[in-house]
């Protein structure tokens, strides 16, 4: 199901663990949708000098929050905004497509620690760190129906389907 | 390495005495039951030997009861698609449960459709059906209960008898999926009272592909497949001589081996339980703690993620279930594991281990081994483990 790359990134996961004095959190997903994550980054010099993952989730969620770190270390912080889910699938050479949606969202964990490092360094209030009552499809990556792989075309039913009511809405 | 087993519920191995009866007949028994020539009469000759055995294993009044079919989930269609289509002129109102497996739920939404009203009724903390609420269920219209006798995901395991008791003084007729029992624990149809029950041979060391409904005679049902006459006129198709004979033969021995394989799962279970609580702190046992299957262990394992640790048990060579959402392809947690009460992220982390004839002890302690190291890897990673661990201490 999963390719070797994924394999080897949920068997050996970089960057495992809580950064005590992080310069910016981002907290991603929520249990009932089956996947959380949080990435903590240390910034020197506008460059992610080091990045750290929690995850609770599925070896696709592992995966991409290690590969995501991988990704992510050393880059600037302009550098580190480019990187998109989309990008660390490819370098994990694919995910099945049901897992695009709900184990994909590295890059919108680090986004949200960029943004709370930003927030702090200007002296804003920090975003919420947390997005539990969100359920964001970011960059237009729709859901895939798990039987047959075709997109859900609104969105709202896989919300209904990962989320508070749990309704087949599926009609095969 | 040797491969641990321990996801029977999935599928069995196949037994030594089932695979040679079965390779005997591909050779040999290859004619068709409905012939009238010699090679007809052997078939027919196999056919009613394997009805017969697994007549024995559940006790029918009589052989001609079973209905041989390709699978549990067959069965529980034909069952409940046969009696509603059968029946719609009574009423077109069916009783169930909220924790019966898909093949049950699937049927009835398909049914609902098709202007059949369905009533679920709830179980408690253990997965137990409580009798009265299913009484209060009944209406005039009412033609149809369906109950699984154990449940495949927490091995929990409902009153049958006091059920189908209620059921045959309101004159509703009552189905059982024992899916999950048949082969496993002793069922006996005539002192249950039911008047269907769904089973299949995978669940006792017999092949896949091959299952059987009991109809109790005089049940007024309609077939689910059409066309020539086999199985009584009940299930058109020819029929998979080769699968039913492997049946047969795993009925017979499960029958005969019934007493000392419950012995021996009991003494697996019992120690599973021991040393998942023993060595792993955080963990649910779901079920109820003595009606229950005694191939089967529920585990919530919390702040952690069943696919992943099935994966990872998967590395060190054991293969055991799980009932995370991620990994069953729906991508929603199991409704069973909602209906006992279980949050949302605890059933995310359960595993389903389930056990036979074949299981040793000694791959118990493997498995606790592999999944003590297993578990600690994951929460060392799992951001809901730090967050209660530095709320708790």
């Amino acid at each position: 199901m999963y390719s070797d790359v994924v394999m080897d990134h949920f068997k050996n996961p970089r960057n495992v663990g809580k950064m005590e004095d992080a310069d910016g959190i981002g907290e991603v997903g929520n249990p009932i949708c089956g996947d959380m994550m949080t990435i903590y980054i240390k910034v020197k010099e506008n460059r992610i000098d080091d990045i750290k993952f929690l995850t609770f989730g599925c070896a696709a969620a592992i995966a991409v929050s290690s590969m995501l770190t991988e990704m992510a270390r050393g880059k600037t912080l302009e550098e580190a905004k480019k990187i998109t889910n989309k990008s660390v699938a490819e370098a994990l050479e694919g995910l099945p497509q049901n897992k695009l949606h709900c184990s994909n969202l590295g890059a919108d964990a680090l986004q949200l620690a960029i943004k709370d490092y930003e927030a702090v360094k200007a002296g804003k209030p920090r975003p919420s760190q947390s997005s539990e009552d969100k359920h964001e499809h970011v960059e237009g990556t729709t859901c895939k129906c798990p039987y047959c792989d075709t997109d859900l075309k609104t969105g709202l039913e896989l919300c209904t389907h990962c989320g508070r009511e749990i309704k087949e809405t599926l009609a095969h | 390495m040797k491969l641990v087993m321990l996801d029977y519920i999935s599928g069995n191995p196949v037994l030594p005495e089932v695979q040679e009866a079965m390779i005997e007949a591909i050779k040999e028994d290859y004619g068709n039951p409905s012939s009238s020539h010699r090679l007809g009469d052997q078939a027919i000759e196999a056919l009613e030997l394997a009805r017969e055995r697994v007549a024995g294993l559940i006790n029918c009044a009589s052989p001609e009861e079973i209905v041989f079919t390709s699978s549990g989930t067959e069965s529980i269609n034909h069952a409940i698609k046969g009696i509603a289509v059968a029946n719609a002129d009574k009423g077109k109102h069916i009783v169930t449960s909220n924790i019966e497996h898909n093949a049950v739920l699937k049927s009835l939404r398909r049914l609902s459709k098709m202007n059949y009203t369905v009533t679920s009724v709830s179980v408690d903390k253990y997965g137990v059906i409580n009798p009265d609420e299913v009484a209060k269920a009944i209406m005039d219209e009412t033609i149809l209960i369906t109950i699984m006798h154990s449940n495949n995901e927490v091995g929990t395991i409902q009153p049958i008898k006091e059920l189908a008791g209620i059921t045959r003084a309101k004159k509703v007729l009552f189905h059982c999926d024992a899916v999950a029992s048949v082969g496993v624990v002793p069922i006996d149809v005539q002192e249950l009272g039911v008047d269907l029950l769904s089973f299949a041979a995978n669940q006792f060391n017999g092949p896949a592909g091959v299952g059987c409904l009991y109809i109790r005679k005089g049940t007024r049902i309609s077939p689910l497949l059409d066309g020539g006459g086999q199985e009584n006129r009940r299930r058109a198709g020819t029929e998979n001589l080769v699968g039913i004979i492997g049946m047969g033969v795993a009925a017979e021995i499960a029958h005969r081996e019934m007493g000392s394989r419950i012995n021996h799962t009991k003494k697996i279970k019992e120690k599973l339980i021991k040393g998942l609580n023993e060595n792993i702190e955080d963990i649910i046992i779901n079920g109820h703690p003595e009606l229950s299957l005694p191939n089967l262990v529920s585990v919530s394992i919390k702040y952690i993620e069943g696919e992943s640790i099935v994966l990872m048990l998967d590395e060190g060579n054991i293969v055991v279930s799980t009932r995370s959402a991620c990994a069953s392809g729906a991508l929603r947690a199991s409704h069973v594991l909602l209906s006992i009460g279980r949050e949302y992220a605890d059933a995310q982390g359960t595993l389903v281990i389930s056990f036979g004839r074949d299981s040793t002890e000694a791959e118990i302690d493997i498995f606790l081994e592999v999944l003590k190291k297993t578990v600690s890897f994951l929460r060392n990673m799992s951001p809901l483990y730090q967050k209660n661990h530095v709320a708790v201490s």
